[in-house]
């Protein structure tokens, strides 16, 4: 009895001694204030962070993605190539965007995961990871061709729009012309060397050209592509160009070598940002011969099936440098220039799962889970007291070093902390209240048959502990299927309640009873506070 | 010593065939529920879809939102306002087929500058945004629902080894029905089913069968220590003998999840809603529905087992050696007088 004591004795001060080490860069990281705790480029500050309890995207804010690769145009074997080479463009991508520890990390045989914690601007940083990147050089047919081009492609989704008159959403079924009618200059090309659709107009457009399979409807070596943003057109109109394309591109983007954001591309507007590229020995022959060929047509630039910009061929040009200006943003340039840079994907990514946290919700949440934290922990404590007076606060001590030891585990298993996670321990909590519950019962049920104080705790102790064993497998149990079987929330769910549930099953069963051998080691009270 | 329930002999089997009717009432009210409404109210993590949630500095009602909408051509979108004071909204829109490629810009930042072009000065932010593919969406359900089959099924399982199948079947049958009663009430009042309410209903699973095995743990002690008394007594001591614990544990888990229903934060509001319904139930149902189903077991193993040892005992040994030596303690006397006051 006494040898056993002092080992219980032992494990726990080591238990204590193991929980505050694991948990001090924690309280170092998150005594910081805010502002500093995230800053980059500290080496000391990062590995802090690598070792603290970290903060689930929910808490912290911040922009969570998964991506599947589109290898519907792969065969089976080039599936696994194609996605170690965008995992390494996006890693290039993402490290290029600046957020402090960005995620990569491939999920099953075709998916990627990415998490930007702390991150603002979504959609910007969507379009940046998502992009396939697929730069193409191609020739604008002359605007003959493309008039035809467009009657043709108007008979039939007119045709196409009467085979399913009951889906009103495609076209409006009234319309004889129901892709002529929205353009603004038809049969007129101008400026722009294509057809003008205002802006109003364009989702009208783009459900236009669903509707029809253009592969098949389209002469086999035209392809019609709208503009990627809207512009304006002249005469005070705002829209875009619908333009009839060669379908096969002229020049693709791996002759890229190397491109970057620069400012005053065209001359007439010098504050404006653009895209410069430089070309490596393949595409500068290539674009020699394409812009020597067709001087005076014009030759679009296309980036993911979007023309972007489609300058007219004044010269033929030698030494291998495009520009692209059309009408950017600095942000967009600078990012477009990253994304040329890193490389096309070799093949389309989807987001099927995206779950973006502003800042203020995350702090919310915080600051919620907190309070209610605090509040049910008070509302406890006292219960505890109130009811159960002297050994409720043993109960209490007890509580607080299973928390203690739970926080402990979490990041001894360098665990994140999301708010499914919160309400783990909220479970926890309860399912140690009621450990504690069951024990003094017991005791209670004891020392009403009449036995002593010393003898009643070690009944009340020891028939307590096979219903609690029980329960809490139980509930383990949930928690391991939980955890292999659930997905990123539920998971954080499962690794709090189940290291929870073992730090419980260690604190009341063994630290509380601790507390009473020692005080109770010397001499017996002839009554118990409980 | 504050005793807020003083020990009890209270007859909880004798009206379990009351709790029978009230479980079934329940349980038919929230079938009938889910089939006017046609089905759960599944969430974005589910069905697919997106959902934003919306902050504006000032009340922005919910019909300009809708003409929006309306005018970015965006059909069969939903919108909620999150609390009374109409700057939080939630929106939630079906997944258009082009909405898939991850280089498109998502509708809900044109749908705020939209806005804001409306009503100039006015400023918003995006809290928070999903976005859950079909596909995805259809992986998660068939996720939620092998692991709520599987943890079942582990839980049966340990269970039926530390007691014995009846007890294990009557737990189960007690989890099971505090899971569907939380997901029906969820049809009833119309709370739409997302990953924090399947986290909810694990939890009361392992809740459930917690409640449960606490009493069984007394069945099987109360039955070592009176081994003449009827299956019923024995029962009936234990529900009383732990009662106090029961309620007690209840009521303080109860004042957590209050803790977290009022302050928690709209996140958790749910979780904590249908963590509340269940631990009620749960409460409830151990007592009941865990006890009185073992209960039914082995009173209809007591009349099968009488005719068998009129036919062959030999065959009956048989059967005694196989159950585990608690339970046959209990069986070999199910004639004993019922409810001997003792004291």
């Amino acid at each position: 009895m006494e040898r056993n004591f002092r080992w219980k004795l032992i494990s726990l001060i080591t238990l204590i001694a193991l929980s505050t080490w694991a948990l001090w860069p924690s309280f170092q990281l998150y005594s910081m204030p805010p502002a500093e705790r995230y800053a980059t480029g500290d080496p000391a500050l990062r590995e802090l962070r690598g070792k603290a309890l970290k903060l689930g995207l929910d808490l912290l804010g911040g922009m969570h993605m998964v991506l599947q690769l589109d290898d519907s145009k792969l065969r089976p074997e080039e599936v696994p190539d194609a996605m170690d080479r965008v995992m390494q463009i996006l890693r290039n991508r993402v490290d290029q965007f600046g957020v402090a520890e960005p995620i990569v990390q491939q999920q099953g045989a075709d998916r990627i995961l990415v998490q930007l914690p702390g991150l603002l601007e979504k959609d910007r940083a969507a379009d940046l990871i998502g992009r396939t990147a697929q730069l193409e050089f191609r020739l604008v047919k002359t605007p003959a061709d493309s008039r035809q081009v467009i009657e043709r492609l108007d008979r039939a989704i007119l045709l196409a729009s009467k085979g399913s008159a009951a889906d009103s959403l495609t076209v409006d079924s009234l319309a004889t012309r129901p892709l002529i009618d929205l353009l603004t200059n038809f049969p007129d090309f101008s400026i722009w060397g294509g057809a003008e659709v205002e802006a109003s107009d364009v989702p009208a457009v783009e459900r236009a050209l669903r509707s029809v399979n253009l592969e098949t409807v389209l002469p086999r070596d035209a392809s019609v592509m709208l503009g990627h943003k809207d512009v304006a057109l002249g005469g005070g109109i705002v829209g875009r160009v619908l333009f009839v394309l060669n379908r096969q591109s002229n020049l693709s983007g791996d002759g890229i070598k190397t491109a970057r954001m620069q400012v005053g591309i065209d001359p007439t507007r010098p504050s404006e940002p653009g895209v410069s590229m430089d070309m490596n020995a393949k595409g500068t022959t290539a674009f020699r011969k394409v812009t020597g060929d067709n001087v005076g047509r014009q030759l679009a630039i296309v980036l993911d099936d979007r023309v972007v910009s489609a300058p007219v061929i004044r010269d033929r040009i030698p030494q291998g440098r495009a520009t692209i200006s059309g009408s950017f943003t600095d942000s967009e340039a600078k990012d477009l220039g990253i994304i040329l840079r890193a490389g096309a994907l070799p093949a389309p990514v989807n987001i099927v799962e995206e779950r973006t946290v502003g800042p203020s919700l995350g702090r919310d949440s915080i600051d919620a889970g907190l309070r209610a934290g605090w509040i049910g922990a008070v509302a406890v404590l006292l219960f505890m007291l109130l009811y159960y007076r002297f050994s409720g606060l043993i109960a209490v001590i007890g509580l607080s070093l299973n928390l203690f030891f739970l926080f402990a585990g979490l990041a001894a298993f360098k665990s994140t902390l999301t708010l499914p996670g919160i309400a783990g321990i909220a479970l926890t909590v309860g399912m140690a209240i009621d450990a504690n519950v069951l024990i003094f019962e017991r005791i209670r049920e004891e020392l009403r048959s009449g036995k002593r104080v010393r003898k009643a705790i070690d009944a009340g102790y020891s028939r307590a502990f096979t219903t609690i064993l029980d329960s809490n497998l139980t509930t383990l149990i949930s928690a391991v299927v939980l955890f292999w079987f659930g997905s990123g929330p539920i998971k954080g769910f499962a690794v709090t309640l189940g290291i929870g549930i073992l730090a419980n099953l260690f604190t009341a069963t063994t630290i509380t009873k601790l507390i009473y051998d020692l005080m109770y080691a010397k001499r017996e009270p002839a009554t118990l506070s409980i | 010593m504050l005793e807020l329930i003083k020990p009890t002999k209270f007859p909880f089997m004798t009206y379990r065939k009351r709790a029978y009717m009230f479980s079934i009432a329940v349980l038919l009210v929230g079938l009938a529920f889910v089939f006017i409404r046609g089905g759960f109210r599944l969430g974005v993590d589910f069905a697919g879809g997106r959902l934003i949630e919306y902050r504006f500095d000032r009340d922005v009602s919910t019909e300009s939102l809708r003409a929006v909408l309306q005018q970015l051509g965006v059909a069969g979108g939903e919108i909620q306002k999150v609390d009374d004071t109409g700057r939080d909204y939630l929106v939630r829109l079906p997944l258009a087929e082009s909405e898939q490629a991850a280089n498109e810009q998502g509708p809900s930042t044109q749908i705020l500058e939209s806005l804001q072009a409306q009503n100039p000065g006015l400023t918003g932010e995006i809290r928070r945004e999903e976005l859950v593919g079909p596909r995805v969406g259809k992986e998660l359900r068939w996720q939620a629902t092998v692991a709520v089959t599987l943890a079942l099924l582990g839980i049966l399982g340990y269970v039926a080894i530390r007691y014995e199948w009846r007890l294990a079947v009557g737990g189960v049958i007690a989890l099971s029905h505090d899971v569907l009663v939380t997901l029906l009430m969820c049809a009833i009042f119309d709370v739409e089913i997302t990953i924090s309410i399947i986290a909810a209903l694990m939890t009361i699973g392992g809740y459930s069968i917690n409640d449960t095995v606490v009493v069984f743990d007394r069945v099987r002690e109360v039955a070592k220590l009176h081994p003449g008394d009827s299956m019923e007594t024995v029962m009936n001591r234990a529900i009383n003998e732990t009662l106090s614990r029961t309620i007690l544990t209840g009521l303080a888990t109860i004042m957590c999840l209050f803790s977290l229903y009022f302050f928690g934060g709209q996140v958790i509001h749910d979780f904590a809603w249908a963590m509340l319904i269940g631990v009620i139930f749960g409460i409830y149902s151990s007592v009941y529905v865990a006890a009185g189903v073992a209960l039914e077991f082995h009173n209809q193993g007591h009349k099968k087992k009488a005719l068998a040892s009129a036919a062959s005992m030999n065959s009956l040994r048989l059967i005694d050696s196989v159950w585990p030596r608690t339970m046959r303690a209990i069986v070999s006397h199910p004639t004993a007088p019922i409810a001997r006051n003792r004291t």
